[in-house]
This record gives C-alpha cells, structure tokens and sequence, in this order.
C-alpha cells in the first residue's frame, strides 16, 4: 500500500510527463479498441445490410452476382425470371412473403428498381429495421418513384418534382425515356444501406417505360404511347430480375432452396443471404486485417513512448532512489516502486482510452452513419476487445521492469553515494 | 559499554579497481558521538554504505549493534538498516513528491521493525515529537520543495531520529549550511541523539567541527588502503 501511494505520488510530482505518458497510451488504446468498433460494426452493417430474408431468388448464375445485384444495386443479372414463376413461389403455401424486385434501368447513375409494395412493408435491414419516410408516400400510380434518401440529397429532388428514368445503367444514358415523365411521391429515411443510393418505382413503372419499345430500341417519332393513356390494366407484367422471400417457418427455408433449383419450368436459383453476404465478407475482410495491425503498432509505439519516459526519468530519481534505499526500502521494493508506476500508466492509459473511445462513438455515431453509412455499434468491449485491454495493461507492467531492473542495478551500484 | 561497532579485518573493493577498505580494527561504543574525518577518496561513504548495509563486503567482521551485516542476507540487511539505523545525507535528504510529515514517517512506513519502535504512540504524534525537538513542528504540513536548506536538514535529521534508532550515520550533512546554521544544526541532533541514547558517526572533511564530538577518528589512519592509496 505504500508503494501503491508512493508511486502515485510520484507519478503525480512528474504531472506533465505522467500526462503525457498517459495520453499516449489512452490515444493508443482508442485507436485499437475504436479500430476493433469499426471493425465489428462494419462487419454487422454488412451482414445485416438485409435482414429477415430467408432467400434470394434469381435466374440460374453465380451466387454472388445475384447477391450483387439484388442486394447491393452492384453488376447486373445475365437474365430475368419469368413473373409467373415469380407468381408460382410468392404464393407458395410456405412463403410469408416476397418482394419483387425489376431491375436494369437507371436515372443518373443511380439504380431504378421496380417492386411492390411489399418492399416497404416487409423490407427488413440491420435486424428488425423498416424501411421508413423521411417525407410522402408510397408510390400508388405507375408513373409514381419513390428516392432513396441519398439519392434525393444528391440529386436535390424534392417531393412532386418530375424526373425521367433512362434504359441501361451508364451514368449518362443515350437512350433516356423522355416521354415517360415519372413524378417524385416519396423519400425514404437513410437507411446507411444500399437502399438509399436507389430509386423505386412500381414492377407496372418498368413496364411501362418500355411499352411501345420494340426488340430493346425506343419507339419511332410519333409511334409513342402518351403517357395518360397508360394504367395499370393495360399493362401486364411479364418478367422481374429477382424476388426476396421469407418462409413462414424458417425450418422449410433449406427445402424450399431446394424445390426452386429444381423448379422444372425455368432454371431458378435461390440463396441464403446470411451465407452470401459471409462468403463476400471473408473475401473483402482482409482490409480488417490490415487495420488491426496498423492499431497494434501505434499500440506498440505507445507503450515504448511510456518505457522511454520511465527510463530517461531514472537518473533526476537516483538520488530518490537513494533516499529510499536508506530508510530500509530493499532493491526489490524500488523495482516492484517503478513496476507499479508503469502498470499504473498503463492502467490509466487503457481507462482513459476505453473512456475516451466510447465517448468519441456516443458522439460521432449518428455523424458516421450519415456520412458513411457506417454504424457503430456501442456496446461493451468484444472479448477481442477485453483481451487488448488485459495485454495493455500487462504489457505495462512487464514493460515497468525494464527502467525498473536498471533503477536497480543503479541502487546496488550507488549505494547511498549519488552525488548531484 | 558494549559497541555499537566493532570491525575486523574488513577488505573492501568494488567490482573491478583497487581496494577502498582494508580496516584491521575499529570500534565505537554504543551512545559515542564520533567525528569521522578525512579527504575525499579515502573511503568514508564507502565505509558507511558497509555499515548501512546497502554494499556487501565479503571479508570481515563488522559488527552493528552486535550483528555482523556481512553475513546477513540482502533482504536481511535492509530491513536491519530501516529498523535500526537512521541516515542523513549532506543534501537531497527529501523525497520531493511527499510533504514533511510524510518523509519524517517514511522509515516507520517503509519497516515494520521500526514501527514498533514506536511502541503505542500513534506515528503522527512519534513525527510531531521529534519534529518538535527539532523546531521544525509548524514546517509538518510544508511541501518539502519550499523549504530552505537548513529546515530540510532538520527534516532529515528528524526522518533519522523517529523511532529512537541505536545508530545515527550523518554524511557531510552540514556541509551545505553556514557556518551558524551548522553549529546549531549538530548541537540539536546531539540532544537528539543523547535523549534517544543513539550512537552517531558523523562524518565531514570540515575538521574545525572535531571539538564539538566526544571522539574523532581520522579515516586515513585507520584504513590501511588509503594509505597505499593514491594520494586525493
């Protein structure tokens, strides 16, 4: 205890160096424990970029590109499925619910999806999240759109403006759809999910887009159909690119996968986005890696900061050491002394840190997932997180043996005799 | 009276160099006041180191209050020197970081030997006391950064008195003071040492202090290095 109060004091008589020290660590540990945040929140945004899927449904291809294009509006499907394929598992007795999704068209740069309403009902991102309005409605008439919220900050659309929608997915389109004016009826809340960089119409929108379009090229001058004369019962849908879908119990979700791959009419694939998004996750997760070493070595540097300060304070304290060794303080009690100023450098680095890490995410969290669509999640360290912390402070007092072991040769060296 | 110290046949080097020590013979009684004297490089601190029982020597017999240090473990040694010996430097004396009355308590702190010293007098009263004796009482609460170099000698002297040690060892620790201040300063710790029944060495190269002690011993003389020695 009286070392414990001895070291404190001490530690207190050097403030600014003892600051220092401890600010170094705690910058350190932050560093590590916010990349180990960073890291699993990226990990979570990403898995949990859609939830309450059980699976995806597409033409027969890659796992991935379905993944892609389905969930992250990224690449494009080789081929479509028919609707009445889709119509035959939407209203499969096991499925709860699907949502349609028609994709391959665009309005600068941004995907135009086309689906039903059933997105905005049963679309679920990080866990239980739904899709929500920052302002409007669902979309009700064909020529309805709905934005996704960083579409409409980046275009600076507002409710009951005009836009057109553009065949293709190239940034500037060539073949635009000008006479097929779309009006804005909704913007969606930020979701920090693929879902704001899209925008949405009705499966009866695309259609209609390409109504009077022959074998893929846009209609002669003066062979348009005039927009007010398209409703909804003159147009019939005919295919869609993907479908989500939910099984009412998830037990038949494995046996379902099944019964779409060996749908006889048309050549079906269905994928579990849990597994997907894993698959994609280890193949782009080496960045964590990278991450996590660059914190280690900060770390690194941190705790040497804290040894060069303990070392180069030997010598002003030889002569302290002297004064202890005097009134009866043993070699090992002046190592186990600057044992505990380390460990208490360490310690207090480590809290300081911890305190300012969770206090910077409760900060800044709503701003990173704004700007980066990030979320970070707040919540006790993980137990990589308990591990860092545990090896800091170890490492810190390990550390304190090295000034420590040196204090002691000086100790049995001086003697009593330091002279300054 | 019995000694306080008796050594013989003491041979001292360090690791690597010549011999500091070769003292065939020295005792002091216990409740002497000895003035140790002679010029640098004969091996006065040295001397006292082996009697504090922070350096080791290896051959020999020095005996301290009737215990020979040098067949005594380290760890032995230390707890043998918080109990039982109290130690002024000529400067420096004070940890920076703790108040008066925490350096004066520091020995009684640091070794439970010397605590019970004490018997059932509360510590703080033990310091106040000797601090008394000392005139430095109303200095307790002080930071020791903001004392003068006379008051801090006092405190030191204080930190070498509490818990009445058997022997007192004082390193030039006048040297730092005036002429006034040094006579006042040997005269305290003397009464000090008297009430306690203390045996002090006290060591200085300033000879004009000799009349004031009971006895004086010229290091030279006795130690037989430095005579062979190369001449300081």
């Amino acid at each position: 205890m009286l070392l414990l109060s001895l070291a404190w004091k001490s530690l207190k008589n050097r403030k600014l160096t003892t600051g220092l020290t401890i600010l170094s660590i705690a910058l350190s540990v932050a560093l590590l424990l916010g990349v180990e945040n960073v890291r699993v929140g990226a990990r979570e945004s990403f898995s949990n970029t859609i939830s309450g899927t059980d699976l995806i449904v597409g033409a027969r291809g890659g796992s991935l590109q379905l993944l892609l294009y389905s969930v992250f509006r990224m690449g494009s499907a080789t081929n479509n499925i028919t609707y009445d394929s889709y119509r035959h598992f939407a209203e499969h007795p096991a499925v709860a619910w699907t949502i349609p999704y028609s994709l391959g068209d665009s309005h600068r740069g941004f995907r135009v999806v086309g689906t039903t309403n059933d997105f905005y009902e049963h679309y679920r991102f990080r866990r239980d999240r739904t899709i929500e309005f920052a302002e409007g409605r669902m979309p009700d008439g064909v020529f309805d759109v709905v934005l996704g919220s960083d579409v409409a900050s980046a275009l600076k659309y507002k409710v009951g403006e005009k836009v057109t929608v553009a065949h293709g997915i190239a940034v500037r389109n060539i073949m635009e759809h000008s006479d097929k004016p779309f009006t804005v009826v909704g913007i969606l809340k930020k979701t920090a999910t693929p879902v704001d960089r899209s925008i949405y119409v009705s499966l009866y929108g695309i259609e209609a887009i390409h109504i009077d379009w022959q074998e893929g090229a846009p209609p002669m001058i003066g062979e348009e159909v005039p927009a007010e004369q398209i409703t909804k019962d003159k147009l019939e849908i005919k295919q869609i690119t993907s479908f989500l879908l939910r099984t009412k119990s998830r037990i038949d979700t494995l046996r379902l996968q099944r019964e779409i791959a060996t749908y006889e009419p048309e050549p079906l694939q269905a994928i579990i986005p849990g597994v997907a998004l894993a698959e994609l996750w280890r193949t782009i997760g080496y960045a964590e890696v990278a991450l996590q070493v660059v914190s280690f070595f900060v770390l690194v540097v941190g705790l040497l900061g804290m040894l060069v300060s303990l070392y180069t304070s030997l010598n002003e304290r030889r002569r302290e050491m002297a004064i202890l060794r005097a009134v009866g303080a043993g070699p090992l009690k002046i190592i186990f002394l600057l044992v505990l100023e380390s460990g208490i450098l360490a310690l207090a680095g480590a809290v300081l840190g911890t305190v300012l890490i969770y206090g910077l995410s409760m900060a800044a969290q709503p701003a990173v997932e704004q700007a980066f669509g990030l979320y970070l999640p707040i919540q006790p360290p993980t137990t990589a997180g308990y591990l860092y912390l545990g090896a800091i402070v170890l490492a810190g007092f390990l550390i304190g043996f090295v000034p420590a072991l040196k204090a002691y040769r000086n100790a049995l060296g001086d003697g009593l005799s330091v002279r300054l | 009276m019995p000694h306080a110290i008796a050594i013989e046949g003491l041979h001292f080097s360090y690791r690597t160099g010549r011999e500091i020590l070769d003292i065939p013979d020295l005792k002091i009684l216990q409740g002497e006041r000895v003035f140790l004297y002679g010029p640098s490089g004969s091996g006065k601190t040295t001397l006292l180191g082996i009697l504090a029982g922070v350096l080791a020597a290896k051959t020999g017999k020095v005996d301290v209050l009737g215990r020979n240090v040098i067949e005594m473990s380290p760890s032995v040694r230390d707890a043998f020197r918080g109990s039982h010996i109290g130690y002024i430097f000529q400067l420096f004396n004070l940890i920076p970081y703790l108040s008066v009355v925490e350096n004066i308590t520091l020995p009684c702190r640091l070794s439970p030997e010397r605590r019970a010293r004490l018997k059932d007098q509360p510590l703080l009263d033990a310091a106040r006391s000797v601090a008394r004796h000392l005139g430095i009482e109303h200095l307790l609460s002080e930071n020791v950064v903001n004392l003068s170099v006379g008051q801090q000698q006092r405190v030191a002297a204080a930190r070498a008195l509490i818990g009445t040690p058997e022997l007192v060892i004082a390193d030039e620790p006048t040297s730092s003071l005036d002429h006034d201040h040094r006579e006042k300063f040997i005269q305290l710790l003397f009464e000090n040492c008297k009430q306690a029944g203390s045996t002090l060495i006290f060591v200085s190269h300033d000879q004009s202090l000799m009349p004031l002690f009971d006895r004086s011993i010229s290091l030279p003389e006795v130690n037989k290095a430095a005579v062979q020695g190369v001449a300081a």
